[in-house]
């Protein structure tokens, strides 16, 4: 099946990603066939691996400080600061409706 | 017209009382300058990962086992996306799937009319306790158009306690908070301070009508403090019942508690149903708790935490230190209340009676009528009280021991207050409050005072 264009107006609400142009949205529908290939396994009375470390131990950190004050360096990563805090827009920036937006979606 | 029924239910977030952060080794500390108890990680720069903290999980295990939840021995991480300046990787850490604790209850006490000899006890429901990240802080400055962003707060642990809409009002809410705080102030694993910001709470409000199936809730957010939440709560269940009443309709929204103007508006930034894109935390293995029994042998005690081990070590929790000061000191229930309501209060209480003969039930009254009062007059805490608990069992004896009457000891009192130095031995001799104990020299004091007053006598005698 194809991906509506309700999802995909919908995945770049959320994600904030730009599927640009009909290449973009192939590329995902094959990726979403591939990952779909999962479904021919039997998979009844089984628990869900939701991670490939689930046989990992979770290591646990003894609670002492040993990072932080390095206000300058992260600093000069920002493009706009005043005195040392982030400056940020006034709020979320919403992405335009589907109908607003320069999207290749429009048309489909 | 059928009466409505108020459901209340909340989401309380309490800062981990931890030197360092959840995920990684930066300082948990109140105002400091911005952005210098950031690490990488807090900053989401690329090639970072978490690291848990163990101080944090013991938190939550001990919080979970004080609420009587049920400790998940395996629960997992998750992400939660959404995009927001204070947080800079774009999505939080939490447990979603399985939380650390879930199923436990809570039990506080409301008075009844007001009346304190009236207590009633109620309980409500512990859906679950999650450990999750804090989010830095925005300031907002408007006339520039622009938001600061402080990551400080950014990776604090937290554990999100979730209360069942099990609560009717804004009075069984705040009760139901007031209790959480003192135990997890008890337990030591949050400060639970509402104005430092390390205890937030957010309240899911809806109204329905007996029979009918719950209404349409809203989530109200941005109370600083206990009192607020009640009147926060009980404004919204008005505001819905109104809308209702006059055939209007609730919106699922959040909404934002406005303290000066004591109502409830809605939020901005917050359009319609958010989708978090919950995903497993890739980066974290399930985190595994142990038990007496499950512990395995040769294991490296740092990297195990024993549920029954934190379990043993749990400290008497209020409603237990309740009983105990009841049933040890025979003073009423709502006496231990308000002794564990004032920080330091039971702890004097408890000095003074160990320094005096008086006994516990008498010294109850000038625990919680004359120094409380006086506490509460000039804004002071117990620890910053003038007059300290050996002041008060020194007076206390004076009065126990008839060398003073009790009126007297009440102007002692207000004399000490001053915080001049002086015992109550010297106050009493100063102002000559000594009780007159000879018989008769109260008798020649009498004669003088009749021998004063003759024809007030002469007339009295007849009658």
């Amino acid at each position: 099946q194809k991906v509506s264009v309700e999802v995909l107006d919908h995945l770049e609400h959320l994600a904030l990603v730009d599927f640009r142009d009909s290449e973009g949205v192939e590329r995902l529908q094959k990726a979403i066939q591939f990952a779909d290939q999962l479904h021919e396994v039997n998979t009844d009375g089984m628990e869900p691996m939701d991670s490939v470390l689930e046989d990992r131990c979770l290591y646990l950190r003894e609670d002492d400080v040993t990072e932080g004050n390095c206000t300058k360096e992260l600093l000069e990563n920002a493009r706009e600061k005043v005195e040392e805090y982030f400056v940020a827009p006034p709020g979320n920036i919403p992405l335009p409706k589907l109908e607003e937006r320069e999207t290749f979606l429009q048309g489909s | 017209l059928a009466p409505w029924i108020p459901v209340v239910g909340l989401e309380i977030h309490a800062q981990i009382s931890s030197n360092s952060k959840l995920f990684s080794g930066s300082q948990v500390q109140f105002a400091a300058p911005p952005n210098s108890l950031v690490s990488f990680f807090d900053a989401s720069l690329p090639g970072t990962l978490p690291v848990l903290n163990r101080r944090c999980v013991e938190a939550a295990v001990m919080t979970g086992l004080a609420l009587n939840c049920s400790i998940n021995k395996k629960s997992l991480f998750d992400r939660k996306h959404y995009f927001y300046a204070d947080l800079p990787a774009g999505y939080q850490i939490t447990q979603q799937r399985v939380p650390i604790a879930v199923n436990g209850s809570l039990s506080y006490s409301l008075c009844i009319d007001n009346k304190m000899s009236q207590m009633v006890t109620k309980t409500v429901r512990i859906k679950q306790i999650q450990l999750e990240q804090d989010s830095g802080k925005s300031l907002h400055d408007d006339t520039r158009s622009q938001t600061l962003v402080d990551l400080n707060r950014a990776g604090v642990g937290l554990m999100e306690v979730v209360m069942e809409p099990d609560m009717c009002c804004g009075e069984e809410a705040a009760a139901a908070v007031r209790e959480l705080q003192l135990i997890l102030q008890t337990l030591g694993s949050s400060q639970a301070v509402m104005a430092e910001g390390q205890l937030r709470v957010d309240a899911n409000v809806s109204v329905h009508h007996l029979g009918e199936p719950y209404g349409v809730r809203t989530e109200v957010k941005n109370i600083n403090s206990i009192r607020f939440l009640a009147k926060a709560i009980d404004y919204e269940i008005q505001r819905q019942i109104e809308e209702l009443e006059n055939g209007g309709t609730i919106l699922n929204e959040t909404r934002a508690f406005d303290s000066k103007l004591g109502c409830t508006v809605p939020m901005r930034d917050k359009e319609g149903k958010q989708d978090y894109r919950f995903m497993p935390e890739p980066n974290l293995p399930p985190l595994i708790l142990y038990d007496a029994k499950s512990l395995p042998a040769n294991v490296n005690h740092q990297q195990v935490i024993n549920i029954d081990w934190i379990h043993e070590r749990l400290p008497d929790l209020p409603s237990v230190k309740r009983e105990k000061l009841v049933e040890q000191y025979g003073i009423l229930p709502e006496h231990s209340f308000t002794l564990l309501n004032e920080d330091g209060l039971a702890e004097f209480f408890e000095s003074v009676v160990k320094q005096t003969q008086m006994k516990p039930k008498k010294v109850i009254g000038w625990i919680l009528k004359d120094l409380l009062s006086y506490l509460k007059q000039h804004s002071l805490t117990v620890k910053e009280s003038p007059v300290s608990s050996f002041l008060l069992a020194d007076l206390l004896n004076l009065l126990e021991k008839k060398e003073i009457s009790s009126t007297a000891a009440k102007q002692v009192f207000a004399e000490l207050w001053k915080g001049e130095g002086k015992t109550p031995l010297e106050i009493v001799k100063e102002q000559k409050l000594e009780l007159l104990q000879d018989q008769k020299e109260l008798e020649q004091i009498c004669q003088a005072v009749i021998d004063g007053q003759e024809n007030e006598v002469i007339m009295m005698v007849p009658g």
